[in-house]
């Protein structure tokens, strides 16, 4: 299957592969699995005090989509709130990458890794 | 050969679960392969031809469901109506930490002095988690099983052989370099 030129310049050069500290309180963490393929996801976030994000970074072990889904959000999420970050829709970015609709799945893992990672920053800051 | 609405497991003659004889399946595909080959039916009308390839069909396709654990699982719930949910991310946390630090190991595999113990020191961790939910797949897929409990294991089954795949795909790369 051919990948759109959008996929295959995340692939090539996936943005802010990495790790923060998961035991600093600013940082979200969420990890998730695609059960159709076996995809794993881990998108980190580091937010200010008055719950900006300033920093994302993810690592993914999957396909191409999988992997640019989750590049293209660490990109996206660099500079919104929370609760803005919350609300993206995996829509948004199957539709940036053009995702062929057997790979719409990607995009979902990478909504529900951020929606994870904002989910688990709250509890850490006991909202 | 009446295979209508049956299922694959009606179809091989097999309890509906998922600890399954294995020869027997086989043995129960070469004679239904047989019977149903449209060679039989060349002389057939264009209906009876039609069945037939329908029917060699639907015995390839069940023959590769069962033969295949992760398949023959899913196909399990897909029966019970409980179906995996493409769209369910959210798993046991411990479990998806333990799937990223495997697939970290494999990454760097390339990298180590001695690659294939590396590759062997995963494939036996590996080893001891697929047996360990292969056998609560078993378990909750049996006759009297709690089939909506299976769900979560199924679901660990298909990581677990995403894993093998990824190590028998390194595993020839790495004997092809030496």
């Amino acid at each position: 299957m051919a990948y759109s030129e959008k996929v295959m310049d995340h692939y090539e050069n996936p943005r802010n592969v990495g790790t923060f500290d998961n035991d600093d309180d600013s940082v979200g963490t969420g990890m998730v699995g695609a059960p159709a393929c076996g995809d794993v996801m881990r998108l980190q976030i580091k937010v200010s005090d008055d719950g900006v994000i300033e920093d994302a970074c993810f690592k993914t072990y999957g396909c191409g989509s999988a992997i640019a889904s989750s590049s293209l959000v660490t990109e996206w999420v660099k500079g919104k709130t929370l609760d803005e970050a919350a609300q993206l829709k995996n829509s948004e970015i199957a539709e940036e990458l053009a995702l062929p609709p057997v790979k719409i799945h990607c995009s979902v893992l990478a909504e529900d890794a951020i929606k994870a990672a904002v989910t688990d920053l709250k509890n850490k800051r006991g909202e | 050969m009446e295979l209508t609405g049956k299922n694959h497991f009606e179809l091989f003659g097999l309890p509906v679960q998922f600890d399954i004889d294995l020869t027997a399946i086989g043995d129960r595909y070469r004679e239904l392969q047989r019977a149903t080959h449209p060679d039989q039916f060349a002389t057939g009308s264009d209906q009876e031809q039609r069945i037939a390839v329908e029917q060699a069909a639907q015995v390839n396709d069940a023959y590769q469901t069962l033969k295949s654990p992760l398949k023959r699982a899913q196909y399990l719930l897909e029966l019970n109506g409980t179906p995996l949910d493409d769209t369910d991310t959210q798993m046991d946390m411990a479990f998806l930490l333990q799937q990223m630090a495997m697939r970290e190991e494999l990454e760097k595999v390339p990298d180590a002095a001695d690659p294939f113990s590396a590759l062997d020191k995963i494939r036996n961790e590996l080893k001891i988690e697929l047996n360990k939910v292969s056998q609560q797949v078993a378990e909750l897929l049996s006759i009297n099983g709690d089939i909506d409990a299976a769900k979560e294991p199924v679901k660990k089954m298909q990581f677990l052989f995403k894993v093998q795949q990824e190590l028998d795909e390194l595993e020839e790369s790495l004997a092809e370099q030496l």
